[in-house]
């Protein structure tokens, strides 16, 4: 084998290189000089978009993931660069979204003396990444660089930390080439699926008389949407989402019945304790899905289908567990169902869903008050884009409604904060989006709270030159907390109300269009002149100050006890 | 009974890597489980390291417990095991001043009844060692409390988990790409009782 040298920052590089990385989020910094100087001459190989913060980096970083399916790769320096990275590692740790990070590192002979820039970012992150590493010696580089990308990708995907000193980075070493990594002894990303718990799933599914699906992001992650649709069109069961699963499965399928949880759909919720096989798909019973956990599905036979084994019985216990990857599961139970119509118990969802259209969602696609309200702006959207742009949403009121009306043809089209709730998420997590899928439009909508939080990425839109159509929803409160005050402490609105900026202004100044509506008359021509610009835009659109997100199932109660008002 | 808290033996069977200690026990402390005891070792197998926790808790946290520890990549296998399951052993040394053991035959009677060794003997002072349970370990230290106790401390349970075959073969067939059927990783899901035994 022929060696060359290089130094520990041309091996990250060449590591890049060889994982098929193309775009690089970042931040230069004191401690990772070295590896920006090395970036210098892979400029045509590597493209890197500076961000104006390194949480905008990681969030951006995460963006590219959801979209493109691949791994996101996000460099920092170290100190304050490596300790900004920590909201988005918890973030793509709960969401399970696959990042290599790179922070640089003080000298190693420096470690532990409080050096300037100095963090223990290996022990600050801990709980939040799936594996993390320092390297101190550049001839680790390349191997532990193959690790951290399997480790990122397979099994259940994460967020993967390397820490890496700055004496690593200058060092220079015999380079052997790279080598990509499919195996580590002490990690099983998957295991040898077990008929016999395919056999037991089988059964029961093919003896419910009411069974009902409800999946979330493992059909994504899993890259087996083909293979999830093919089972519940042979099965003939209704299918539901969590906030995560959002755009596995294409809106208008007919036996799509809607999301599942605290703002979910009228059926699915109520019929979850109604059903009689409850199966459960790449999603982890979150208590934004379940409500009260004693009172959740306790009529129904559970299977549970996770690529995790700690997901299996964690939150609620599986009568059958099956413990694998879905792209391999499905197809299993798949050949082993029956085929059946299931019209009448459809239609069980389809009384579900007349009902909810009556007594929420008719008025608020079409309300008589004067204020917009946040679904007839998204109905604005889906008229225009009919279900083929990608919707990346911050957190709140604007994120549930966008979830719950915006229309989807493709997987890998909603890109949101579900496990963590991260305000500020979505305007850099959309920068990263459209570089992920640059075939595609790609609708930021946030809400007046969450703009504020990160709108310094503007200037990574700006410089970039890269194409987010952003929408901002001003209620002119943070909307989702006064609507708890509201319902639930006597309308006490403490510190809900928040001012904005002239976002038309501030949008300009870096050079981006906007413009803003407050009137019904002009949404329309808004959101499409929004959609048909050439380049990035804002459109801050003025929404009703206490409209609610209706139906709700309080917190503490059981998903049966959903409201409509 | 599940939700009875009694005491567990966790055995975890590791990589050597640094960070993993910490790894481990952030697992408990984000839950808020104290941890009553814990060692590492190395094992019966070169390079892999072995953990020995100890932890008041009912079954059903146990259980998620040791799914999250052997979710961590550098684990690569842990179980846990009630008292009647495991050997243990804990070692104590007890300090006590050679005036009080020369003047007193009553503590040279104690000592004898407690099968405690002495493992340094010096003019001023007298170092004893018992290895046994914590009860036996600790009855002597009563005992000797009133004679004027100078130091005392205990290690970690170490134990033995009495139906292992140990992880020679276990190892095996981790190194394998393509794992054979021995290696059946999910013989836990949907037999509850055997969940992580042997």
């Amino acid at each position: 084998m022929d060696t060359k040298q290089l130094t520990g920052s041309q091996a990250v590089l060449e590591a890049c290189i060889a994982e098929g990385v193309d775009t690089i989020f970042g931040y230069p910094g004191g401690a990772i000089m070295p590896i920006y100087d090395a970036l210098y001459d892979y400029k045509e190989k590597l493209q890197h978009v500076l961000v104006r913060h390194e949480q905008g980096g990681i969030h951006a970083g995460q963006g590219y993931a959801r979209t493109s399916g691949k791994v996101g790769v996000v460099f920092a320096t170290s100190g304050p660069g490596a300790t900004n990275l920590v909201t988005g590692l918890a973030d793509a740790m709960i969401d399970s979204t696959p990042l290599v990070c790179i922070t640089g590192q003080v000298f190693a002979h420096l470690l532990g003396t409080d050096a300037f820039q100095e963090t223990d970012i290996i022990n600050i992150t801990m709980p939040v990444t799936k594996w993390n590493y320092q390297i101190t010696d550049a001839t680790e580089i390349p191997h532990i660089l193959a690790k951290a990308f399997y480790l990122a990708r397979s099994g259940r995907p994460g967020p993967v930390l390397i820490d890496i000193s700055k004496n690593a980075q200058f060092q220079s070493f015999d380079y052997e080439g790279y080598t990509v990594c499919n195996h580590v002894r002490s990690y099983r990303p998957k295991p040898i699926i077990r008929k016999e718990y395919i056999d037991e799933a089988v059964q029961l599914i093919n003896q419910a008389k009411k069974p009902l699906v409800i999946f979330g992001q493992g059909v994504i992650l899993g890259k087996a949407e083909k293979e999830f649709k093919k089972f519940i069109e042979k099965s003939g069961i209704p299918a539901a989402w969590t906030i995560l699963g959002l755009s596995a499965l294409p809106t208008d399928h007919p036996q799509n019945v809607g999301m599942l949880g605290m703002h979910g759909n009228y059926g699915p919720n109520v019929l979850t304790n109604e059903c009689d096989v409850l199966i459960a798909v790449g999603m982890r019973f979150d208590d934004r899905v379940t409500g009260r956990l004693d009172k959740y599905a306790k009529q129904a036979k559970i299977i549970h289908l996770d690529i995790d084994p700690s997901e299996i019985d964690k939150n609620v216990l599986a009568h059958v567990g099956v413990w694998g990857d879905c792209k391999e599961t499905l197809p299993l139970l798949t050949m082993g169902i029956e085929q059946k119509d299931r019209t009448e118990w459809l239609n069980v969802f389809a009384g579900y869903a007349k009902e909810e259209y009556e007594q929420c969602i008719k008025d608020e696609m079409h309300p008589t008050s004067e204020a917009m309200s946040m679904a007839e702006v998204i109905h604005a959207v889906n008229e225009i884009t009919k279900g083929d742009a990608v919707i990346v949403t911050d957190v709140g009121q604007h994120q549930m409604v966008a979830c719950r009306y915006a229309k989807f043809n493709q997987t890998r089209s909603n890109v949101t904060s579900g496990g963590l709730g991260t305000m500020g998420f979505a305007l850099p997590a959309a920068i990263g989006a459209k570089f992920g899928a640059l075939d595609r439009t790609v609708i930021a909508v946030i809400g007046d709270g969450g703009i504020q939080m990160t709108l310094q990425e503007f200037g990574t839109i700006m410089q970039t030159g890269i194409e987010v159509k952003v929408m901002i929803l001003n209620n002119e409160f943070l909307g989702m907390v006064r609507q708890w005050q509201q319902l639930f402490m006597d309308k006490r609105y403490s510190f809900v109300d928040i001012a904005s900026p002239d976002y038309v202004m501030l949008a300009n100044s870096y050079k981006i269009a906007a413009a803003k509506v407050s009137k019904r008359e002009e949404l329309e021509a808004a959101v499409a002149k929004m959609l048909s610009h050439n380049g990035s835009y804002v459109l801050e659109v003025m929404v009703g100050k206490e409209n609610n997100v209706f139906p709700m199932v309080p917190q503490g109660c059981s998903v049966s006890e959903i409201r409509l008002k | 009974m599940e939700n009875e808290k009694q005491e567990f033996t966790i055995t975890v069977y590791t990589e050597n890597q640094v960070g993993l200690l910490n790894r481990i026990a952030i697992i408990f402390s984000r839950r808020k489980i104290n941890v009553e005891s814990l060692n590492t070792s190395p094992s019966e197998v070169q390079g892999i390291h072995r953990f020995t926790i100890v932890v008041v808790e009912s079954k059903d946290v146990v259980i998620k417990v040791v799914r999250q520890i052997e979710k961590q990549v550098e684990v690569l296998k842990a179980y846990y095991n009630t008292n009647d399951e495991i050997v243990w052993q804990e070692l104590a040394l007890y300090k006590v001043l050679s005036d009080e053991i020369t003047e007193k035959v009553k503590v040279e009677r104690l000592l004898r009844e407690f099968g405690a060794r002495a493992v340094a003997i010096r003019k001023d002072f007298i170092v004893f060692e018992t290895t046994g349970h914590r009860e036996e370990t600790n009855k002597l230290m009563e005992a000797l409390a009133p004679f004027g106790l100078v130091e005392f401390v205990r290690s970690a349970r170490v134990a033995i988990i009495k139906e292992s075959a140990g992880f020679h073969e276990k190892l095996k067939d981790f190194e394998k790409r393509e794992p054979g059927d021995e290696l059946i990783e999910n013989e836990y899901l949907g037999k509850r009782e055997a969940v992580f035994t042997m």
